[in-house]
């Protein structure tokens, strides 16, 4: 009797059962419930986007005289033509994503939403944007049609020389 | 004692053992069995069984907040029924959305009183905030409740804006495409909470039918269980914030 009652004295002084067993199902419930929140954050991100494509096809450079702006509604892109050559401007406002306008008689592109003004290589004129609109890479296939790849983008010094 | 055959017959009803497992306690004719009629309801179980004279008072309170929990269950009703005829889907939602109001009879009244009902809400609950803290209602023992109170707003304003997306016109896409902008601006998660509330990098049928899950199950559930908690708590509380001219006159005042 006195060898078990020892053997109780020494048990409790570190840990009884009791408390071992508490402390590993809080831990499993612990580690369970990490990792339903992982795998919950997985489902939660789609892995296939039926998104429409972020390339498309421009058409021939001979559509697109020399010095102009050309609007493309579809892919909200602004396609311009310099003597230096092509570049593919975003006509999505840097600032809170509305569709800008292209105003040929002042010679600027014009956010409707809060105002915000860009000349027509995409530099920043007036805020509120915070940034310049990005410039698409923009390339030739290999049947001569201009390619704009929305995903990638170019420096603005970069032109296409066709 | 019982004078009218109605009377009788509701005295019968009370003797039956069908009421009487229903409700245990007897008639609530006692201050006992009125306490107990309240505890002993799911639904009154949250309100005090006694409250004061002041607090029942229209300047007390104005009623602010038991008419943003009226505007809440009329909500909760309309946008039921009009979950009847929509489906959140490119581009169907818009059409039922029209159909709602040239098609379904009186559609065009149920969705415009869920379209006023929800402005009026966020009008009634900042104006319920704005009286709450002009009267000192932050304060302890009421701190926690004003918290939850701040909770219950947000969810107000949530339920508003993943609602504004669900007609699918222009100006719903718009007010989502810049409102979830906004979102993305914020540093570091910005551009993962975007994806995640969108379902995708554009406003698109995954972004529509998230915004429908989150404004017809999520975001009701999570609200009606903050409500529960606002009401517990005043009771928990000791009752509403009263202005204190009028608690040191008591019972004596008479106006």
């Amino acid at each position: 009797m006195s060898d078990s009652d020892a053997a109780t004295a020494a048990v409790t002084s570190e840990i009884s059962r009791r408390d071992f067993l508490n402390d590993v199902a809080a831990g499993a419930l612990g580690i369970a419930g990490l990792g339903a929140m992982v795998v919950t954050y997985r489902f939660l991100s789609p892995n296939a986007l039926f998104e429409p494509s972020t390339t498309f096809r421009a058409g021939n450079p001979d559509l697109y005289p020399v010095n102009s702006v050309t609007f493309n509604q579809d892919q909200q892109v602004y396609i311009v033509r310099t003597p230096e050559g092509f570049y593919a401007v975003s006509a999505v406002c840097t600032h809170l994503g509305c569709i800008t306008q292209w105003k040929p008689d002042a010679n600027i592109i014009a956010c409707p939403c809060h105002g915000s003004k860009f000349k027509s290589d995409g530099t920043k004129v007036e805020g509120p944007a915070p940034r310049s609109l990005p410039h698409f890479s923009i390339t030739l296939t290999p049947d001569g049609e201009l390619l704009v790849d929305k995903m990638e983008t170019m420096k603005p010094e970069q032109t296409l020389k066709v | 004692m019982a004078t009218s055959s109605i009377e009788l017959a509701l005295n019968r009803l009370r003797e039956t053992r069908a009421w009487r497992s229903i409700f245990r306690r007897g008639p609530a004719r006692t201050n006992r069995t009125r306490s107990l009629a309240i505890f002993g309801n799911i639904f009154l179980h949250l309100m005090p069984v006694k409250v004061r004279e002041q607090s029942l008072r229209v300047r007390a309170t104005y009623y602010l907040g038991s008419f943003s929990f009226l505007l809440f269950l009329l909500l909760t009703v309309t946008g039921i029924l009009l979950m009847l005829y929509y489906h959140p889907a490119v581009p169907q939602a818009y059409l039922d959305m029209k159909d709602l109001r040239f098609v379904a009879s009186n559609g065009v009244f149920l969705r415009n009183l869920h379209r006023v009902g929800a402005h009026a809400m966020v009008i009634a609950v900042f104006w319920h905030m704005f009286h709450v803290f002009y009267r000192g209602g932050y304060r302890p023992p009421h701190e926690f409740n004003w918290v939850v109170g701040v909770v219950l707003m947000l969810l107000t304003l949530f339920l508003s804006y993943t609602g504004y997306l669900l007609p699918w016109d222009q100006l719903a896409f718009w007010a989502i495409t810049v409102g979830t902008n906004i979102i993305s601006a914020e540093p570091v998660l910005g551009h993962d909470v975007r994806f995640l509330l969108l379902g995708g990098n554009l406003v698109g049928e995954n972004a529509l039918l998230r915004f429908y899950v989150l404004h017809c199950v999520i975001l009701p559930l999570v609200a009606g269980m903050f409500i529960a908690i606002h009401f517990w708590r005043i009771q928990k509380d000791g009752g509403l914030t009263l202005r204190e001219n009028h608690e040191r006159e008591g019972h004596e005042r008479q106006d």
